[in-house]
């Protein structure tokens, strides 16, 4: 076993996380399976109670099953944190690589650019955007992308910064490798750890954005989320409160595990954490 | 704030915290009923101001209606009752309206009411800024005084609904001599409304609370039975049904409370439910096809979705009971509602044998057609009304795709017909000359203009028979036309109509003649008291 795969599941952080967020995984492959019905299926007794009529988690005010909601917004919450964050990665990562290799003005240029973005909150530009694109669940996974990607940006600029100056960088320049490929093939792979550990943070902070943004009324009406089962369930929380709660716990459950596997990742690839 | 303003409000507060009632407001005042018989109702949301001729948004209309009155007030059953005319004739022809006010009524700053005021309302000042009362006073060749207390209308053609036309929200009678003039969005008198009504203004608070208090020259012996009314503005729907189970408030109307939590708050001991009092509005709710568009053209489609859907479902599980399953085009609240009208049972086969006979038939997914859904942007019910409709088609292989936007966004596709299907909503004002013909009527077919007849029905004999009925006088002549009418759009559904929004008025059990008239919480309150 390579020797960061041993370190990553010696931490419990990393084992705890990584079999929750299997088990929340496993949720969304499976969900056609586990409730082969649409979520929004209408067919149950409304305000049933959990375990009542035979669900699990009860039904909410239409008698929608609940846990079926839970089961098939694993799908859409994992969707849209994974797109998402790619997307951001892929904004973040170019203009930071740009930025932290070619200094100068286009640095400075690059840097003022970023920072307008990090004005601006985070939630109220998703908010903004998805308004303005109509939601869908493409327009989230943009929004959410847009507003994800400075912290993403300014790590990979200090990284590159940093690597790019070391000598076997400079070796490779001086063998006369075109500035793509040195980029790609020597500063990358050797700026890249504390990335993916961000990168890991960001799925679960777009996991958030979702659900909030469905929360509002903003996601996508054509698929179930977490976040939008709180929102339609919050109005009747006094009368019936597993409607919030079981998707409430949904998010906090997948967040967390992703966060726990963050963390571990960052012990794992971190060459200073002793691997003793 | 002066110091001592300060310890008082302290204390007040401090005497809320004492008595263990909790204040929803957290402003540390106290807001319950003085002794002498005082009301805190909500009002949602915060006008724009409550000068009734100049706006007409329901909340206005809510807490204006008891400064301004119009010239006639309506019983449950619609019939007229005097308000500022205190007997009114109808000529035999159905051309001139006379109207004889009420004696010793006086504007709240004191300057006595006559016809003069009646006339320069009706002809000059509503005619420009009240759309609904310009589309009625239009129909007048003159409106003259013939004497102090006088006021003849006459008509060009018969109008059967002119009377409804004199209601406070309608029609509200201004002060000529303040307004006359001037510019009447800018006087300065707006922000400090005069009307004849039994309460006069008094403070608003903006973002807090609006205070009225009686009109001790009242024209009326011995009313208003209230002393003085507070509209609180509650932003938050939580917050507002806290403020009526702790009795902080003794009254809401309208959407004040959620739908879910209304019938939990009527169970209350202290508080007593009404659905009474919208009667002279009388919503009604429907899916709305975009009869320009396949397959919406097809009678067969619009008859198969009718059948999809389950009226009673929508009232009970998505307006929570405060609904009426709708049989057709007029609510049963509406007058000339014709009750025996063709019924379309939910039949899912029923459904299904006539998307077949379209040759709509289902491909490997076992889907049909595949339509989009526009959502209206208002809230929970509407969420769920296209939620629901989405899983009602799907049983028939038919497959909804919503579509979400905001509101503006929702009326720039409505209006200009940009949409397959949506919900809608439309008030039928106490007649069907004013409410519904205009839904279906070939000529209020206008790109651009919203609550006109947007799913673009066209029928001449549609047409013709709600022309008729609007100016024939003869109440029988006109059930015969209107009920031949309702036949007519039932068989052709060119909406498909779900439900009479039943609002509800909750107030406190120990008020006394609230709601007495067809206008509800938009009456006066003359008569309001603590028994």
């Amino acid at each position: 076993m390579p020797q960061f795969l041993k370190t990553f599941l010696r931490r419990p952080a990393g084992a705890v996380g990584l079999t929750l967020l299997a088990l929340v995984t496993a949720m969304a492959i499976f969900a056609p399976l586990i409730y082969p019905a649409s979520p929004w299926e209408m067919s149950g007794i409304p305000f049933s109670q959990p375990g009542e009529n035979g669900m699990l988690m009860g039904a909410d005010t239409l008698g929608r099953d609940i846990a079926a909601g839970v089961v098939h917004g694993a799908r859409i919450s994992i969707v849209i944190g994974i797109a998402s964050t790619l997307t951001a990665l892929l904004i973040g990562v170019t203009l930071g690589c740009v930025a932290g290799y070619a200094g100068g003005a286009l640095d400075s240029a690059i840097v003022r650019f970023t920072e307008i973005f990090q004005t601006i909150p985070n939630f109220v530009l998703a908010i903004l955007l998805v308004a303005i694109l109509t939601p869908s669940i493409a327009t989230i996974i943009l929004a959410i992308g847009l507003v994800s990607w400075p912290p993403l940006a300014r790590l990979t600029r200090a990284q590159v910064r940093s690597v790019s100056t070391r000598e076997f960088v400079q070796a490779a320049r001086c063998q006369g490798q075109s500035t793509l490929s040195v980029v790609v093939r020597h500063v990358l792979p050797n700026a890249i750890s504390p990335i993916i550990v961000l990168g890991a943070m960001t799925v679960a902070a777009a996991i958030l954005i979702e659900a909030a943004l469905s929360f509002m009324g903003l996601g996508d009406p054509n698929y179930m989320s977490w976040g939008y089962m709180i929102g339609a369930g919050r109005t009747v929380i006094r009368q019936a409160w597993w409607m919030s709660v079981f998707p409430g716990l949904a998010i906090l459950t997948t967040v967390i595990a992703i966060n726990l596997v963050g963390e571990a990742l960052n012990d794992a690839l971190n060459p200073r954490i002793s691997r003793a | 704030m002066k110091r001592r303003d300060f310890n008082t409000l302290l204390l007040s507060g401090l005497a809320v915290g004492a008595t263990g009632l909790p204040n929803p407001w957290n402003d540390g005042m106290a807001y319950a009923q003085t002794e002498g018989g005082g009301l805190t109702a909500l009002l949602t949301p915060e006008p724009p101001m409550l000068v009734l001729p100049l706006n007409q948004q329901q909340p206005t209309i809510v807490a204006g209606s008891k400064i301004y009155e119009g010239l006639l007030n309506f019983d449950f059953d619609l019939n007229p009752l005097p308000q500022l005319a205190a007997s009114w004739e109808v000529s035999d022809d159905g051309l001139t309206y006379t109207f004889h006010l009420q004696r010793n009524v006086k504007w709240h700053d004191g300057e006595p009411f006559t016809a003069e005021d009646v006339v320069f309302s009706c002809q000059v000042m509503l005619m420009e800024l009240h759309p609904r009362a310009r589309g009625n006073f239009e129909r007048c060749e003159s409106i003259t005084a013939l004497d102090e207390h006088t006021v003849q209308f006459v008509l060009r053609e018969p109008f059967a609904p002119f009377l409804k036309a004199f209601e406070a929200g309608s029609a509200p009678i201004s002060p000529k001599h303040i307004y006359e003039g001037t510019d009447y969005a800018n006087n300065p008198a707006n922000d400090h409304p005069i009307g004849t009504g039994p309460f006069m203004f008094s403070e608003w608070v903006r973002g807090s609370h609006i205070h009225l208090v009686a009109n001790p020259d009242y024209y009326i012996e011995g009313q208003p039975g209230l002393t003085e009314i507070y509209f609180r503005i509650v932003p938050d729907a939580a917050s507002r049904s806290v403020a009526m189970e702790s009795g902080e408030a003794q009254m809401s109307c309208w959407n004040d409370v959620e739908m879910f939590d209304v019938e939990r708050l009527a169970s209350l001991p202290h508080l007593t439910k009404t659905s009474q009092g919208y009667e002279f509005f009388s919503p009604l709710l429907w899916y709305e096809p975009n009869l320009r568009k396949e397959p919406f053209n097809d009678l067969r489609f619009r008859k198969a979705m009718m059948h999809l859907l389950d009226k009673s479902f929508i009232v009970e599980r998505i307006m929570f009971g405060q609904a009426k399953a709708a049989v057709g085009p007029l609510c049963s609240t509406t007058p000339f509602f014709e009750p025996e009208l063709p019924v379309y049972d939910t039949d899912v086969d029923q459904a299904k044998a006539l998307l077949d006979e379209m040759g709509l038939t289902p491909d490997a997914n076992g889907t049909r057609v595949s339509i989009n859904f526009l959502v209206v942007p208002a809230g929970e019910m509407w969420t769920r009304l296209a939620e629901y409709f989405r899983q009602a088609m799907a049983a028939a292989g038919i497959e909804v795709t919503l579509v979400s936007t905001d509101m503006a966004g929702w009326g720039q596709a409505v209006s200009n017909w940009d949409f397959d299907m949506t919900n809608n909503l439309l008030y039928q004002n106490a007649d069907p000359a004013l409410g519904v013909a205009r839904s279906y009527i070939s000529t209020n077919i206008r790109q651009g203009v919203l609550f006109t007849n947007t799913e673009g029905y066209e029928n001449p004999e549609v047409d013709r028979l709600f022309a008729e009925a609007a100016v024939a006088i003869d109440p029988a002549e006109r059930q015969r036309l209107y009920s031949e009418v309702q036949q007519i759009l039932v068989a052709e559904l060119p909406v498909l109509w779900m439900a009479e929004q039943q609002y509800p008025t909750l107030y406190d059990s120990r008020l006394t003649d609230v709601i007495v008239t067809g206008t509800g919480v938009n009456g006066n309150f003359a008569t309001a008291r603590y028994a």
